[in-house]
């Protein structure tokens, strides 16, 4: 049986939350777990399973269900569930893990970012001023990398100074970046951070700066080095999220991963129109882990249903 | 030859790193929510005995070390070579000093120990967690002060000095925690 006041600690939590967005007249709804498609996401390992003899993937975030119905005319939701990734485990992984998502109608993400900040504050319980740096400011100041300028050997080398015993020369770019960010830039921040506009090359389902093609309209929330949230200014175009899931395809290709059958009920619902809003994910085992200071994930889990 | 992949990645997994035989002492999963997902590992190179860290791609493999951990008698030190045996065999082997290291502070005849074989070789030695030594050196017992603190150096049949409470003396068995060199208890005989 798990300790009483950390399942309380949790349904606390649930409750300012649903506070919050019923506040704003928010609808919360309950996206199916099981779907026939998933993320193409060639980083992310969705579970497999089997229904009627027919595979199908547990979700690895509500994202395309939530964006249908938005399409559908859903008006702002928000929803907090389970989501589900394979090959991730540690003191800041689980495999099965909670999120809360919400789609802002009409909001771009830097009018989502002063909504987070509202959330924490609410959570808090107090005033909250998150500092906010832009992901090019943020390796400037750390490491004096330019990255409008920086080449993938550039970014090598930064990787070989800062990070021991890794061959860095067969780091492309983008992970390059990844492990920078989380083992040294990130080991600067203090309690809450937002950073933002992060590299196109990194867009996910954000849109591009219409002013700045090196930029996503995409940030991310951090207590000190640990990644809270991910959000942005969502991607409508049909066309161009076509291209990007058949681009992850040919990565999975080239990487020998099994390839993902496109959501073709997520494209049509962008087809027929998503309406222009920003989404986040909140983390809300790891948001537990920093309200209440506990080091590692597997302190707030309800229950270890998965052994050792 | 065998291999292991990240994702098997623990402690004490034997993995052959820059062509020498390692052992992971920690690891730890890093991955951005998008994007790359990371294994950094502290390891320890069993031949040096060095600890250093490493850095792979999540998924990567790695080259299995042919280590073996084997359950082993120590026998006794001709000088040279410490000689091991494994009980049911009775299947010897000679360890180096280099092999040895500091366990030969904690090596008594008849005890079992772990000894690491490399292609067949003693390439590390762990004592066992506890052992039992006679005090061949101490300072004299002080009478009746069997309840209030204070220590003093004693030296053990096998040469290791540690510290014990000041009642002990000369000739009694002692119960030494060999991880961390402390006195644990007296041994009634």
């Amino acid at each position: 049986m798990p300790d009483r006041q950390q399942l309380q600690d949790r349904a606390r939590m649930y409750r300012h939350i649903r506070a919050f967005f019923d506040d704003r007249d928010y609808l919360e709804v309950d996206t199916p777990l099981l779907g026939i498609s998933t993320n193409s996401d060639f980083h992310i390992h969705s579970v497999k399973a089997q229904v009627l003899g027919k595979p199908v993937y547990l979700q690895t975030s509500p994202e395309f269900a939530m964006k249908r119905l938005l399409a559908a005319g859903s008006g702002s939701i928000y929803q907090i569930c389970h989501a589900f990734r394979d090959e991730e485990q540690g003191r800041l992984h689980h495999p099965e893990f909670t999120l809360l998502e919400w789609y802002s109608l009409g909001f771009d993400y830097l009018q989502l970012m002063d909504q987070v900040e509202s959330l924490l504050a609410s959570l808090l319980q107090r005033q909250v001023d998150i500092p906010r740096t832009t992901y090019f400011d943020c390796f400037r100041q750390a490491l004096g990398l330019d990255l409008g300028q920086a080449n993938a050997a550039e970014c090598q080398q930064a990787v070989m100074a800062h990070i021991p015993g890794i061959e860095a020369a067969r780091l492309t770019r983008d992970e390059c970046l990844d492990l920078l960010m989380s083992q040294v830039v990130a080991k600067t921040f203090k309690g809450f951070s937002l950073v933002y506009d992060y590299p196109a090359s990194q867009a996910a389902l954000a849109r591009i700066k219409p002013d700045n093609p090196l930029c996503a309209e995409r940030f991310e929330l951090f207590y000190d080095d640990l990644e809270l949230a991910n959000g942005f200014s969502e991607l409508t175009d049909a066309a161009e999220q076509r291209r990007r899931f058949e681009q992850d395809n040919q990565q999975r290709n080239s990487l020998g991963l099994a390839t993902i059958a496109l959501d073709e009920a997520f494209l049509q619902a962008l087809e027929t129109g998503l309406p222009a809003s920003a989404g986040v994910a909140v983390g809300l085992d790891r948001l537990l882990m920093v309200l209440h200071g506990h080091p590692e994930i597997q302190a707030v889990l309800t229950l270890d249903t998965l052994g050792d | 030859m065998a291999s292991y992949s990240t994702n098997e990645f623990r402690g004490g997994l034997k993995l052959m790193i820059d062509g020498d035989p390692c052992s992971i002492i920690e690891n730890e999963f890093v991955k951005p929510g998008k994007g790359q997902a990371f294994n950094r590992v502290k390891i320890r190179n069993l031949k040096t005995g060095r600890v250093l860290e490493k850095t792979f791609k999540s998924g990567e493999t790695v080259e299995a070390a042919d280590v073996m951990d084997v359950d082993m008698q120590y026998l006794y030190n001709d000088g040279e070579f410490y000689h091991f045996m494994v009980p049911d065999t009775f299947e010897q082997h000679a360890a180096d000093k280099n092999a040895v290291g500091d366990a030969h502070l904690w090596l008594k005849a008849q005890d079992m120990c772990e000894v690491t074989l490399y292609n067949g070789n003693p390439l590390a030695v762990s004592p066992p967690n506890f052992v039992e030594m006679a005090i061949t050196e101490t300072d004299p017992g002080l009478k009746g002060d069997t309840a209030q603190g204070g220590t003093k150096p004693a030296t053990l049949e096998s040469g290791a000095v540690v510290k014990v409470p000041l009642f002990i003396e000369i000739g009694e068995v002692v119960r030494v925690d060999t991880r961390t060199g402390e006195y644990m208890s007296r041994v009634k005989s």
